[in-house]
């Protein structure tokens, strides 16, 4: 059974559908890349599938269960977490307390003060931040702000985690080191659903792509059977 | 004997000073993204300029518009320009330029307040002016208040064609949608936000002079025109100025049906409507 | 919107703020007389000010409903003051601002902060309005006089106990992780949410915890008046005054409000005999000097001129 699964997933905005009618699952430890071109519906999807968003109409299931309509928390606290594509991060917070919040609000589970902490602390050091805790957010470069949101969203201990172009505004080596850093979280089990314009990364990372276009989905296959597929290509370069 | 008609004619008349303010309001707001809790100030002052202009020099308070409407326009203008536009500049995010506007409005609203009482005094001001009954299919009201109707509709589908027909309209419509990137395409943004502030200023102060018609004025009068303007600009959705101007009306027609049961409770019933609003459609009859 | 960062690593803050509470309590003893009416004054505004900064300093949702809670917990007294005793009456005062607070939050709490500040804007004006038409249509009267006679000193220690509360109350909030989690609500609203906080519900209970004191405080006020009516109970000055010490004073810090509501309510003293008719265009044009220029308050310059000291003395050695 798939950890994640959305049927018939729409939404419409002042006349226009964002998303129309879009069918998706993600497997469980499983890495699902979410491509279109810009304006496709995307970021709309990841939305609804927060719970920043309702369907209409639309169901949407996470471990079996109908999550349909719930609100961002609930959805964070049963184990979906996401991060942003203009990175969220509390900006004028010390990176410490920004995981802190994670641990404290969105994890299963009492943890004391203490113990918080430590996990925090381990939490930077597991995303390459290691030195960073007590300076404030808004201090950090662009990649460790992003490295910044993904510990806030693992503190959340999830088992699906979505990401909005990670690899955006990153450099050659940085994106090496993003995708590096999935492939770790990968490791500890987490399922990950992530949009991405930087095509090298989705197509090593991803076990499975899904195509969106004007709200709907056109394609869905392996990274091979979507790099050859010619209604891809056409989205992509034709119009 | 009050028969619907009365109160529905009412409820126009009413209506339409409603929408005046808050088309002013929704300027503000709606473009300027001021939230200008000192907007009644504006109404209160317009009143107040207008029953001096008449009782003092004898002049026509329809005249009186005249004076009232530039010069709260110049106001308004100066104001953005120096006072909000600073705040803008010195705002790290749209969220924080709203809420340290909308406290300088505030502010405003104190300073004018007191600023009029120490030129107008606390009493409550009023004169006579067309006080001759009409005669409207057996409902009968006083010819000030069906001038300031015609007025009201007059003015107001006037700006409303403004704003949709003209290149200034143009320019205020597309900063209304995105400031930023409307100053990248060539629109003088700075203008054309302080223009809007003048204007609503100037829309607050022909409503006032208006309200002096019909009704007593006095110094403390403007906060419950803010609030009503706050409510119908909610009711008619944030941001759209033709909203306003029906939500206004709707609202007279509810203030003026809570009237013959009791006026004191008009305030109250307003409220009621903006509960129901925010339970029900907060983003209101024609918000985005 | 406005929230700004607060520190928390201020250890000594508790320690002094136990030393002032226990000079504030042996105080009348020491000087009898006008002095009490004086400091209890400064401490009703450090209430209200406090009470407004508990919730509007780190979310950034402004509130101008201070003067609707303050005006319910006057009209708490003068309605039911001489049936109950007087903390009882009090903390009724607390108990039914809460509850117009938890009215007002569950309904605008959950959408942007603009129909916050809208809503709780025209509050004041509203509750004038309606406590006017029911006085009138029930009571028969437009005000009421108010024969309770308690002495000062009593007043002085109940407002000194509510302050004690909400000082209590404040640190208390500030050090748990509510306290963090209002600041990241004010940091990016919708992050929190999705970091597993329920923001509306914390919003809302913040908000109503803030409006206790603030009904309390007006409870005891009202025993000052002989005589109220809507228009001296729900006074729009009430909620203008604690947004102005607040900001006055800087938000970002515990004792930021403290200090502006003391500083600024001795100020007030002067102000309101010094210039009578001028007394609201002065302090509006304050608000808007501090609005403009001192974004972090008082404690901000302070900060600053510290700041600029530490600098001076590295560069002299």
């Amino acid at each position: 059974m798939p950890i994640l699964e959305g049927q018939g997933v729409t939404r419409h905005f002042g006349g226009l559908a964002a998303v129309a009618g879009v069918d998706f699952h993600v497997g469980e430890g499983e890495a699902v890349g979410l491509i279109g071109p810009n304006g496709a519906g995307k970021t709309t999807l990841f939305n609804l599938v927060s719970g920043a968003l309702v369907p209409r109409p639309g169901t949407i299931r996470f471990k079996g269960e109908n999550v349909t309509g719930f609100r961002p928390h609930k959805i964070c606290r049963m184990g979906i977490a996401r991060t942003f594509q203009s990175v969220k991060v509390f900006a004028d917070m010390p990176a410490l307390e920004n995981v802190l919040l994670g641990l404290l609000f969105g994890a299963p589970g009492r943890v004391s003060p203490a113990d918080a902490a430590r996990e925090a602390a381990e939490l930077l050091d597991f995303v390459g931040l290691p030195a960073v805790g007590a300076s404030a957010a808004k201090d950090l470069t662009l990649a460790n702000q992003k490295r910044l949101e993904i510990a806030r969203a693992l503190a959340t201990k999830p088992q699906l985690l979505l990401l909005d172009e990670l690899m955006a505004g990153l450099n050659p080596t940085e994106v090496g080191q993003a995708m590096e850093l999935v492939t770790r979280i990968r490791a500890r089990g987490i399922a990950i659903f992530m949009i991405e314009h930087v095509m090298k990364a989705i197509m090593s990372v991803c076990d499975r792509i899904i195509v969106l276009d004007h709200g709907k989905k056109i394609a869905e296959g392996t990274p091979r059977e979507i790099a050859t597929s010619k209604a891809v290509v056409e989205v992509y370069l034709g119009e | 004997m009050v028969t619907i008609l009365n109160v529905v004619i009412a409820g126009l008349l009413l209506g339409g000073l409603y929408a005046l303010i808050a088309m002013g309001l929704s300027m503000q707001y709606g473009v300027a993204r001021v939230a200008n809790f000192s907007h009644g100030e504006f109404i209160m002052l317009g009143g107040m300029i207008t029953w001096t202009l008449r009782t003092v020099f004898g002049v026509n308070p329809l005249l009186g518009l005249a004076v009232c409407g530039p010069l709260a326009f110049v106001i308004g203008y100066l104001l953005h320009r120096t006072l909000f536009k600073r705040l803008s500049a010195t705002s790290a995010s749209p969220g924080i330029f709203e809420s340290r506007s909308m406290l300088a409005s505030f502010s405003l609203m104190f300073i004018i307040q007191n600023i009029a009482s120490i030129g107008w005094g606390p009493e409550i001001r009023g004169y006579s002016y067309l006080h001759t009954p009409v005669d409207l299919a057996g409902a009968v009201f006083g010819a000030n208040r069906l001038v300031t109707l015609g007025f009201a509709l007059a003015i107001g589908l006037g700006f409303y064609l403004f704003v949709a027909r003209t290149r200034m309209g143009k320019a205020i419509r597309a900063a209304a949608q995105d400031a930023s990137t409307a100053g990248l395409m060539g629109v003088n943004i700075n203008l054309v936000l302080a223009l809007c502030f003048g204007f609503g200023a100037a829309l607050a102060a022909v409503a006032g002079m208006l309200i002096s018609m019909c009704y007593p004025v006095r110094v403390v009068m403007g906060q419950e025109y803010t609030i009503i303007a706050l409510i119908v600009v909610v009711l008619g959705g944030l941001g759209s100025i033709p909203g306003s101007f029906v939500g206004g009306f709707l609202l007279g027609l509810v203030g003026s049906v809570v009237t013959t049961v009791d006026p004191s409770l008009s305030l109250v019933a307003y409220y009621l409507i903006f509960v129901l609003l925010l339970l029900l459609r907060p983003k209101g009859i024609m918000g985005k | 919107m406005m929230a700004v960062r607060i520190d928390p690593r201020k250890v000594w803050l508790p320690g002094l703020s136990l030393v002032i509470l226990l000079l504030l309590a042996v105080l009348p003893y020491l000087r009898p007389g006008y002095t009490i009416v004086l400091v209890y004054t400064i401490l009703m505004y450090v209430v209200l000010t406090m009470s407004w900064a508990l919730f509007s300093g780190p979310t950034g949702y402004i509130s101008l409903a201070p003067a609707a809670f303050f005006g319910v917990g006057i009209y708490t007294s003068a309605m039911l003051g001489k049936a109950l005793p007087l903390p009882v009456l009090v903390c009724v005062g607390g108990l039914i601002s809460a509850c117009l607070a938890l009215l007002v939050g569950a309904l605008t709490l959950r959408l942007k902060g603009i129909y916050f500040a809208f809503f709780t804007f025209g509050l004041v004006e509203l509750m004038k309005n309606f406590v006017l038409w029911y006085e009138v249509k029930f009571s028969g009267v437009r005000g009421r006089f108010l024969v309770i006679r308690i002495d000062n000193i009593t007043i002085y220690y109940i407002l000194l106990a509510i302050l004690a509360a909400l000082l209590l109350t404040t640190y208390v909030i500030r050090r748990s992780k509510y306290g963090l989690a209002l600041q990241s609500i004010g940091q990016d609203e919708e992050a929190a949410a999705h970091t597993g906080i329920n923001v509306t519900l914390l919003k809302v209970v913040i908000f109503a915890v803030s409006a206790i004191f603030i009904g309390a405080a007006g409870a005891i006020w009202a025993i000052r008046l002989t005589y109220i009516d809507p228009y001296i109970a729900f006074d729009a000055l009430n909620s203008f005054m604690p947004v102005l010490m607040a900001i006055f004073g800087g938000i970002g810090q515990i004792y930021g409000p403290i200090l502006g509501a003391a500083v600024f309510s001795y100020l007030r003293e002067i102000l309101i005999t010094r210039f009578p008719y001028h007394y609201m265009l002065l302090i509006g044009t304050i608000l808007l000097v501090a609005i403009l220029f001192l974004p972090d308050g008082l404690v901000g310059l302070v900060q600053k001129w510290h700041q600029r000291a530490l600098r001076g003395q590295h560069a002299n050695t």
